[in-house]
């Protein structure tokens, strides 16, 4: 895959879509291209969160570890953001990622993804539009569960 | 050399010289008549052979015999000529022979002089050398003596020579006219009185030149080891100023020793056409009346002339001779120092079989140290050889004195410390260096390879004389023969000096797995591996490890093709583009040697071009160029200049960036002949560095892949025989001697973005190498890693691991080791604490802990507190609340 293909990938990505062309190439060219074999981990659940990443091509699942075993929480796949949260807030790997096809990622490290947003600001408003729109959504979802215990 | 240095440096070079300088004094007086007669004899064949016309010529020999020859005139002539000329061969040759012998004799006492510093410099008390820094003893022993050396050659010959050369002049001119040879020499007192006061004044400023340049080279010295706390704490430009300021004193005193010097100088050269003006006046003046011949005017006016060049050459060497001596006292005085080890117990050889296993009794010992604080205080210990002993303490409890103390690196102040009975300041260090080791916490480290740095500790005395051939035999043994004249030791560095009995092997196979075994306890072999992984074989030399490599290729040829590791490596082919290597590796296929084909300037490389040129590369590598340079700038363009970026990713630094912006527009209509070769070089250059799958940048084409194996093949056929040695190419079947032992191995690229590709593979070429034995052939590859200046290529943790490892080679009686390691975690220092335990159980270990939870793995432990005992006994006995133990413990 080209630079240029990648960066048409990117733009698909709410995250990076209102960015100009030239600062996604600028991304994408300095961000590391890693391709996973089924059932390797892209990171483990309590790791050191140091890179964040997107999904180019193939898919992958999110583990959570609990007592009675790893528990599945989400699938991934195509053009999604993952790993955010720990380069965010410094806080180790909440779960468990983990290929299940033939992956190939985009890694932004944490150093990489901060010069970014310190270099384009609007970059930080896309990011915080969308930490809004999840928070928006677990909150609904803890609604519904309180909902349906009470 | 125990005896004390010479106070005065003619005492020195007379001792030492004594017989040479007469010899050459012989020489030199030798040269005397004959002088005269050079002088003399074209006198005499002007005079006696062309304008007299005698019956019986006369040859005039030095002014007191007259030999009568009954020749012809014209043969009277040539005979005048011919012993002129076989003077004149004469002359040359007693100057060369002079000269020669001179040298060889200053050159002697110099390495005489060093060698007798150095070897003092290996005497010094270790407290000496805090307040003796490396750059002035660097300085001393390089700098300073120097002049002093080249001074030697004249010390005694010079002012003989020269005065003789001068009374001979004299002496000449007084036959011709005695008034006037007084005239000629009448400033000659003045001289002699004023310069030696002047002279005074400037020996005093050289002495203080001398120590400002010491405290310069002490200031470099620091500022080297201190770099990284000078950039830390922006202290540059205290630095600067600080050298500044040495600069200007250095300045100041320089430029009044060449006032004085100069005004000198200007003074004798002032007296000394004096002279002339006086034969002018008054000798014209006997000529015009008649008392006194032109002729013999014109020749004291040449006498003179002959006679100024000696005097100044005096004068000269009287000012050189003040200057050596200055230096001389100045280096002399600093090495001449009471307290020193005694000469006898370094150079004493150890009885064979001496062993010091039995009692270590340590009583009263205290140490005050030079700046009179107390640092040990009344320590009592008693221990078998045979034992181990944690000594705790704080950091200033002066346990770190201790150690010191017990390896005979400070001498205790009062008290006594035997070791089976004997006392240990009275053991020669043949002794207390190989029956003990010491491992301080910061190990010196050589600039060589690991191994060497582990068998330090056995490199005592010569065991096995080198051998050589005929043709370096007799050059070793006047070597040998040189050294001992000027009390050099004569020992053979070239030797193998490795003790394999200290170790306990036989041979260089047992010694190989002894270190391994050694490092094994430090935990260091895996790093060694690595290292043997990393670093480059000579395949000629290491033939051995150089095949066992490309049997591994093999190896892992075949392993490659398992499922688990397919697409990890892209193997290097001939025949096929490398997409994991940049454009310049694929039309190289090899390895660069040196800086002929540096992949950074190989657009500037004629061959290369010529290569492209043949490929009908050139269009296409500059269309690629263009489309790099033209990514490159959409994408930095908007980044601020000097952003880490640039540095990072870019292809074009953000200097250039603006500069390749203009270079494009003036070049876009522009074919490759009609550009400047400068825009054509910095095009060219983008694409070289291209990585495919790295860079994605779409720009090397399968068309252009073609045309690249077709260059490939070009460059490796035209290759002119002068850049041979410029590239290692990429072969199969050859061990390629520029690139690592894993390079060899894997002999192609590792797939670029293959998630955890590095470490699988490492796995599988360790794997492949445990396979087929190999194991120890890649450790003797890490053992040959060179460490640096310092040990700087290594870790401070590895230096103590190696540190601890080369004592342990030794097998001593008893081991200490002083806070040894420190730069570990402590999970490791305990580890490494049990398996040195272990490996020399039955033996002395007495280790100064830099933990206090260490202590709990020994027989016994000693705890001390401000350089007192505070208490001993088993850990366990002390381990309770209310003991100096406890409280360490508590506190981390």
């Amino acid at each position: 895959m080209s630079l240029n293909e990648e960066v048409e990938l990117l733009r698909n990505i709410p995250l990076f879509a209102k960015l100009e062309p030239s600062k996604l190439k600028l991304l994408a060219f300095t961000a590391e291209r890693i391709t996973y074999e089924p059932d390797q981990n892209l990171f483990s659940q309590g790791d050191v969160g140091d890179a964040a990443y997107i999904i180019v091509e193939g898919a992958a699942k999110v583990i959570v570890d609990t007592p009675d075993g790893e528990l599945e929480v989400a699938a991934l796949g195509r053009n999604d953001f993952v790993g955010e949260i720990a380069i965010l807030c410094d806080v180790p790997r909440t779960a468990t990622v983990r290929a299940s096809a033939k992956t190939i990622t985009l890694r932004i490290t944490k150093d990489l993804f901060f010069r970014l947003v310190a270099e384009f600001p609007e970059m930080s408003v896309e990011i915080m539009r969308e930490l809004a729109s999840r928070l928006e959504h677990t909150t609904q979802q803890l609604r519904e569960a309180l909902a349906k215990n009470s | 050399m125990s005896e004390r240095l010479e106070r005065s440096m003619y005492s020195f070079v007379l001792r030492y010289s004594g017989r040479n300088q007469l010899y050459i004094l012989a020489f030199v007086v030798l040269s005397w008549p004959v002088g005269f007669m050079l002088l003399d004899l074209p006198k005499q064949i002007i005079n006696r052979a062309l304008e007299a016309k005698e019956e019986v010529f006369r040859l005039a020999v030095l002014g007191f015999a007259e030999i009568p020859l009954q020749v012809s005139q014209s043969t009277f002539l040539v005979i005048l000529c011919s012993i002129f000329l076989a003077l004149v061969v004469v002359n040359n040759a007693l100057k060369f022979h002079i000269n020669t012998s001179k040298g060889r004799t200053a050159e002697r006492l110099l390495r005489r002089l060093r060698y007798a510093l150095f070897s003092r410099v290996l005497r010094f008390r270790i407290p000496r050398f805090k307040r003796t820094s490396q750059g002035e003893i660097i300085s001393m022993i390089t700098a300073e003596t120097e002049p002093v050396g080249a001074f030697f050659v004249g010390a005694v010959v010079d002012p003989i020579f020269q005065g003789g050369l001068l009374l001979v002049a004299i002496g000449f001119i007084i036959v011709q006219n005695p008034w006037l040879g007084l005239a000629a020499a009448a400033f000659y007192p003045l001289q002699i009185y004023v310069v030696p006061r002047l002279q005074k004044k400037v020996s005093a400023l050289g002495k203080a030149r001398l120590r400002e340049i010491r405290h310069l080279s002490d200031h470099v010295g620091e500022t080297v080891s201190g770099i990284v706390d000078i950039h830390a704490n922006d202290a540059s430009n205290l630095e600067l100023a600080r050298f500044t300021d040495r600069l200007s004193n250095i300045y100041n005193i320089r430029f009044e020793i060449f006032q004085r010097k100069y005004m000198i100088k200007a003074l004798n050269n002032f007296l000394d056409k004096l002279a002339p003006f006086l034969f002018y006046l008054f000798g014209g003046l006997l000529v015009i009346d008649g008392k006194l011949d032109i002729g013999q005017l014109v020749a004291v006016i040449g006498a003179h002339r002959e006679m100024s060049s000696p005097w100044k050459e005096m004068l000269n060497w009287y000012q050189q001779q003040a200057d050596a001596r200055v230096k001389y006292d100045q280096v002399v005085s600093q090495f001449d120092v009471d307290d020193m080890l005694d000469d006898a117990l370094q150079h004493t050889d150890a009885e064979p079989g001496f062993s010091l296993a039995g009692e270590i009794d340590i009583s009263n010992v205290s140490l005050v140290d030079e700046d009179e604080v107390r640092r040990l205080a009344n320590l009592t210990i008693k221990m078998g050889s045979d034992s181990n002993l944690a000594i705790v303490g704080s950091g200033n409890s002066g346990k770190d004195y201790l150690g010191q103390v017990l390896a005979r690196l400070a001498l205790p102040t009062s008290g006594q410390i035997k070791i089976a009975g004997h006392d240990l300041a009275t053991l020669p260090e043949a002794v207390t260096g190989r029956r003990m080791t010491y491992v301080s916490g910061a190990p010196f480290m050589q600039s060589a390879s690991v191994r060497d740095n582990l068998l330090y500790g056995l490199k005592n005395r010569p065991i096995r004389p080198a051998e050589y051939d005929d043709e370096e035999a007799p050059g070793r043994e006047r070597d040998f023969a040189e050294a001992a004249r000027t009390g050099n030791l004569a020992s053979d560095y070239k030797a193998d000096w490795v003790d394999f009995e200290a170790a306990g092997v036989k041979d260089m196979d047992e010694l190989f797995t002894r270190l391994i075994q050694v490092l094994e306890v430090v935990e260091m072999s895996d790093d060694i591996y690595n290292l043997g992984l990393r670093g480059t074989v000579d395949p000629d030399r290491r033939q051995d490890i150089a095949a066992a490599a490309l049997q591994a290729r093999a190896g892992l040829t075949e392993r490659l093709g398992e499922p688990e590791y397919a697409g990890l490596v892209e193997k290097f082919d001939r025949s096929t583009y490398n997409t994991n290597a940049s454009v310049a590796e694929n039309l190289l296929f090899g390895t660069t040697v040196g800086d002929a084909f540096d992949h950074d300037r190989m657009a500037e490389n004629d061959y290369v071009l010529q290569v492209l040129r043949d490929a009908d590369l050139i269009d296409d590598m500059l269309a690629a160029g263009r489309s790099v340079a033209e990514t490159m700038i959409e994408i930095f363009a908007d980044l601020p200049p000097g952003h880490e970026f640039f540095e990072q990713y870019s292809f074009i630094s953000s200097d250039d960036l603006p500069e390749f912006r203009t270079l494009l527009s003036r070049t876009e209509k522009t074919g490759a002949d009609d550009m400047q070769p400068e825009d054509r070089a910095s095009l060219l250059s983008l694409p070289f560095k291209v990585v495919t799958a790295q860079h994605r940048l779409g720009v090397v084409t399968d068309e252009l892949e073609v045309k690249i194996l077709r260059a490939r093949e070009l460059f490796a056929e035209g290759l002119p025989d002068d850049l041979r040695g410029g590239v290692e190419f990429f072969e199969p079947e050859k061990y390629n001697a520029a690139g690592s032992l894993q390079d060899n191995i894997l002999f192609g690229k590792l797939v670029y973005g293959q998630a955890e590709g590095m470490r699988r593979i490492g796995g599988l070429v360790a794997e492949t190498l445990d396979n087929l034995g190999l194991r120890g052939a890649v450790l003797e590859a890490g053992l040959e890693f060179p460490v640096g200046v310092g040990g700087s290529r290594l870790s401070s943790g590895q230096r103590q691991r190696l540190g601890i490892a080369r004592a342990l080679l030794k097998r001593a009686d008893i081991m200490v080791l002083n806070e040894s390691t420190s730069a570990l975690d402590p999970a490791a220092q305990d580890r490494i604490a049990a398996k040195v335990l272990e490996a020399r159980d039955g033996q002395g270990v007495i280790w100064v802990v830099n933990r206090a939870s260490m202590a709990s793995q020994f027989a016994r432990v000693a705890v001390l507190s401000d350089g007192q005992m505070a208490e001993q006994g088993t850990y366990d006995e002390l381990n309770k609340d209310g003991t100096a133990l406890h409280e360490l413990l508590q506190s981390g």
